[in-house]
């Protein structure tokens, strides 16, 4: 039975959140897996933020990196395979003050959740969602992943995989997500400044990082690490100095320059792809929705309310 | 009684040759766009307005959008609880609805024809056969207008005059269900209404009848207190939840669960809550647990195929030990199955539909009024045992109209407010010496250690844990707080002999023709009694005792007999009390139990030759003449 260490003096409402407050579980990965990277930038992140500690949710589904939410002290939870994104819709849709984190697997998120990431993206619910893609099944032990290379040998197609991955940026950008960003487990403080972009994000944002697992697919994104010879390219976005140069440098707000980035050949870019800051929420949309109902009911009571009804219904 | 628009209406007070009736039963059978269900819904609302006749209603609905339609009314005064098993008058608009349903009228009984469509057998001489022009009458009165809109007001218009309805009302009723529209809308209603409340002065010599002030046992029924409402089981399901302090709720439509959904999507934003409409039914019951765990004890339903695609969910939610109520308009299955049509074959699946052992709370309403209150009832269980609740309500149910008292509002409202108090340092989400009260998110733990909510087993504190010990603890945690509930449930409504020779058993929407059945049991001379129960799960006390005191114990559910022969509440008893007096009478037509099933069902199985002599008599129609 593992407990969180004890925190000796609990902290002040109001003191800056630190990774010593932050700190929950130890960590159930494997030695050298990359999740534990993504968990040290996920503190850099939340100290930087410095939310009100009982308002930060971390969330998550099933798989490896879905343990994250016992590793991080904040309220959290642990649910069914697939189906965090729904949940957390509801977290962030019944509570506008909360700030919601969800984590989760390419398994979790591409394949048996694959829907709910294409609905939750097309509504724009306000909550970050990062997915840690290490392209295998993990924690079932070497099983082809939805994102899996094309001749991946798993134990599920130990002739090696011919199914077509997805291409998670593509794949987002189609549902409708309003900020989609990619990085890499080896990069703390690129994965940092994306997921601080993502959280600081008004509506539903993705940040998809390559995640190696050590064990079942070493070596998976050696292509974007250069100290194993490969080559870490960020996109460079446009600053709007009227330069030469900058006509050049991708405009995040640019769906189609988003998507011609996505379908760059192996291992692709790093950074943000797309950004839409102008898309209503579904929680402004909501808010709306009620504050109108309300107008025309004059803010009655609920009491008053139900009462009318109930006289019409004579 | 004149009718309001038109003096040179003939007619005043009911003929003199008016026959007093206590009950009737009418069926209307003909297409759903002819509006039939809105005769019925200004019955409803008329009953629900007047002193002395109490009347109740049921639809059967279309099986195909736009295809035949039926709606059978039950008027009468005192106690009417279902809606009779066959009919006294049957109005016909085509020859299909003639040809399909000239069964259902009982001898004697009267057939009204639309002398335009039907052309019914001369043969057949059981009946009073009564033609008339329905549509061209319809269409002379409105205006010539080639369309006939509006046949449904005109046999209204009939009706009120042969049954001798108080019109003012009727005409206040049209008025309100028109009076947003354009004028003309109304005065062609009001039109065809008169035109057919004058026929039958001119054309029929002694069909007029007139409720007695009095039931048939000769009490005058007693004048309700607080004012009637008139609402279907689902809409007063969807009141019945507001009412119990639910804001929050999500869900994916299905038949015949989608108008719980429609309602809640429409008022909650009114109290500052929110329905939302997910992509699927597993998202539907995922974001209704996120809304819980944010302190907002949320709502999601379905039917049950949608109820198959939840139990994931609800799994994680009687471990994770999450409120939520659940609302399942149980219809026809397996698979897609009869989908407007009524079963309670779906029991075992509301107890034991997941993996693992998942103690939870099922709770089944009697009628169309039980709707509304044991949505409360599934609110405050919810939330003192942090558990999910599910309700089996049904097809029949859902889309039924009944009148009731209006209820006393301002006692039942609970007020919804999340408790996001901080928590004090020793605060634990799941204690093994206490029922589970979440701190939701959004509140402060002064510990400043922040719970985990988790489908994995775990300790105290939410953390996961492989000890065997804390599993056997934790199982049983979520087992004993099923077990304190029980504990508190009142007994179950008994009725009739308190002993005897057979209890009849029911559970959701069979308690009004068992009652009736009862009667008719008792009346041949059977001591018996009936026992509804309410709380399906966990099963209230004292049953065994209740069981010991009769010979036999039938209990008439709508399912199928299974492989072991009992239905699944007949098990449910059978394995809850080990007594095997307990015998069940199942069926599975896709229709409600009528009452002389349910008698017959119990004498076969207590072999009573005086109760097998009253079932194969068919009563003749209250409307015979005689």
């Amino acid at each position: 039975m593992s407990s969180a260490p004890a925190v000796a003096t609990p902290p002040a409402p109001g003191a800056p959140l630190t990774k010593k407050v932050l700190t929950a579980d130890h960590p159930t990965w494997c030695p050298g897996c990359g999740d534990f990277a993504v968990l040290a930038s996920f503190y850099r992140v939340l100290e930087k933020l410095n939310y009100p500690h009982e308002k930060i949710v971390t969330f998550a589904g099933i798989g490896c990196s879905s343990r994250f939410p016992y590793f991080v002290n904040t309220h959290g939870g642990h649910f069914i395979h697939g189906r965090a994104l729904p949940f957390a819709a509801g977290i962030s849709l019944g509570n506008d003050d909360l700030h919601v984190f969800v984590f989760g697997g390419d398994g979790d998120g591409f394949s048996i959740g694959g829907n709910h990431l294409v609905h939750t993206a097309r509504k724009n619910v306000n909550l970050t969602y990062v997915i840690m893609d290490n392209s295998v099944y993990g924690l079932t032990k070497k099983q082809t992943s939805p994102t899996s290379p094309i001749g991946f040998k798993s134990k599920t197609d130990p002739w090696g995989a011919f199914d077509q991955p997805i291409n998670p940026m593509r794949t987002l950008l189609n549902s409708g997500a309003t900020f989609v960003a990619r990085s890499h487990a080896t990069q703390v403080n690129h994965m940092t400044e994306m997921m601080l972009r993502a959280a600081k994000h008004p509506g539903f944002s993705v940040v998809e990082i390559l995640s190696e697992c050590v064990e079942f697919f070493e070596g998976a994104f050696d292509a974007a690490v250069p100290r194993k010879g490969g080559t870490f390219t960020l996109i460079e976005e446009k600053k709007n100095d009227g330069s030469p140069e900058d006509a050049a440098r991708h405009d995040p707000a640019d769906e189609v320059a988003a998507f011609k980035l996505a379908g760059q050949a192996w291992p692709g870019a790093f950074g943000v792809f797309y950004e839409n800051k102008a898309r209503k929420t579904k929680n402004a949309l909501e808010a709306e929705v009620s504050a109108k109902a309300r107008e025309k009911t004059k803010g009655a009571a609920d009491l008053a309310l139900l009462q009318s009804t109930f006289s019409k219904l004579r | 009684m004149v009718s309001p628009n038109s003096p040179e209406t003939p007619g005043g007070a009911a003929p003199a040759s008016a026959r007093s009736i206590n009950d009737v039963v009418i069926r209307l059978a003909g297409n759903s766009q002819d509006g039939i269900q809105s005769i019925g819904g200004f019955l409803a609302r008329l009953a629900g307005r007047s002193d002395q006749d109490v009347m109740t209603y049921m639809t059967i609905p279309s099986t195909i959008s736009g295809g035949p339609s039926i709606f059978q009314v039950r008027m009468g005064t005192g106690d009417i609880l279902s809606a009779g098993d066959r009919a006294d008058m049957l109005v016909a608009f085509y020859q299909h609805s003639y040809e399909a349903h000239i069964g259902s009228l009982r001898p004697g009984g009267v057939l009204i024809y639309d002398s335009d469509h039907v052309k019914p057998n001369a043969e057949d001489n059981r009946f009073t056969n009564v033609a008339v022009p329905i549509t061209t009458g319809t269409v002379e009165a409105v205006g010539g207008t080639s369309k006939d809109k509006g046949k449904n007001i005109y046999v209204l218009g009939l009706l009120a005059r042969i049954f001798d309805l108080e019109v003012p009302k009727l005409a206040a009723l049209i008025k309100e269900r028109f009076g947003g529209k354009n004028e003309d809308i109304v005065r062609n209603a009001m039109l065809a209404f008169d035109a057919g409340y004058a026929w039958p002065q001119n054309n029929l010599r002694d069909l007029f009848y007139r409720f007695e002030a009095v039931d048939q046992h000769g009490q005058a029924p007693a004048p309700s207190p607080r004012p009637q409402v008139t609402l279907d089981g689902n809409t007063a399901m969807a009141y019945g939840l507001i009412a119990g302090g639910v804001r929050h709720g999500a869900g994916y439509p299905i038949t015949p669960w989608s108008s719980i959904m429609e309602i809640l999507r429409s008022e909650l934003p009114k109290y500052g809550g929110m329905f939302l409409q997910c992509e699927d039914e597993i998202a539907a019951v995922s974001t209704a647990l996120g809304f819980s765990y944010t302190g907002q004890l949320a709502i999601t339903g379905s039917a049950g195929p949608g109820l198959s695609l939840k139990m994931e969910a609800l799994g994680w939610a009687t471990m994770a030990e999450m409120p939520i109520i659940v609302v399942n308009v149980q219809r026809g299955g397996p698979s897609t199955g009869m989908p407007t049509n009524v079963e309670q074959s779906d029991l075992m699946q509301a107890i034991y539909g997941s993996h693992g052992d998942t103690p939870r709370v099922v709770l089944a309403p009697k009628n169309v009024e039980d709707c509304f209150y044991i949505a409360i009832e599934a609110a405050r269980i919810a939330r003192a045992y942090s558990t999910p609740v599910l309700i089996l309500t049904d097809q029949g149910l859902s889309s039924r109209i009944e009148a009731f008292d209006e209820p006393d509002l301002p006692k039942l409202m609970v007020d919804p407010k999340p408790d996001l108090a901080e928590r004090p340092a020793d605060f634990k989400p799941y204690p093994l010496d206490a029922v589970t009260r979440h701190a939701p998110a959004g509140s402060r733990v002064a510990s400043g250690k922040y719970p985990v909510v988790t489908g994995l087993e775990h300790d105290e504190m939410g953390h996961p844990t492989g000890s065997p010990k804390l599993h056997a603890q934790m199982n049983a945690k979520r087992r004993e707080k099923i077990k304190a509930l029980a504990a508190t449930l009142p007994a179950p409504e008994l009725t009739g002999d308190s002993a005897g020779e057979v209890l009849l058993v029911t559970w959701g929407s069979n308690w009004g023709p068992a009652r009736e059945a009862l009667v008719r049991i008792r009346a041949a001379g059977v001591k018996a009694g009936h026992l509804h129960v309410r709380h399906v799960h966990p099963l209230p006390h004292g049953l065994e005792q209740t069981f010991a005191r009769y010979h036999k114990v039938v209990v008439a559910e709508l399912n199928d007999e299974g492989v072991y022969g009992f239905g699944q509440f007949t098990m449910m008893l059978r394995a809850r009390c080990a007594m095997p007096h307990i015998v069940s009478v199942t069926k599975t037509d896709g229709l409600t139990f009528k009452v002389s099933e349910i008698v017959a069902g119990v004498a076969k199985h207590i072999e009573s030759t005086a109760l097998e002599a009253t079932v194969g008599t068919a009563r003749s129609s209250a409307l015979a003449r005689g």
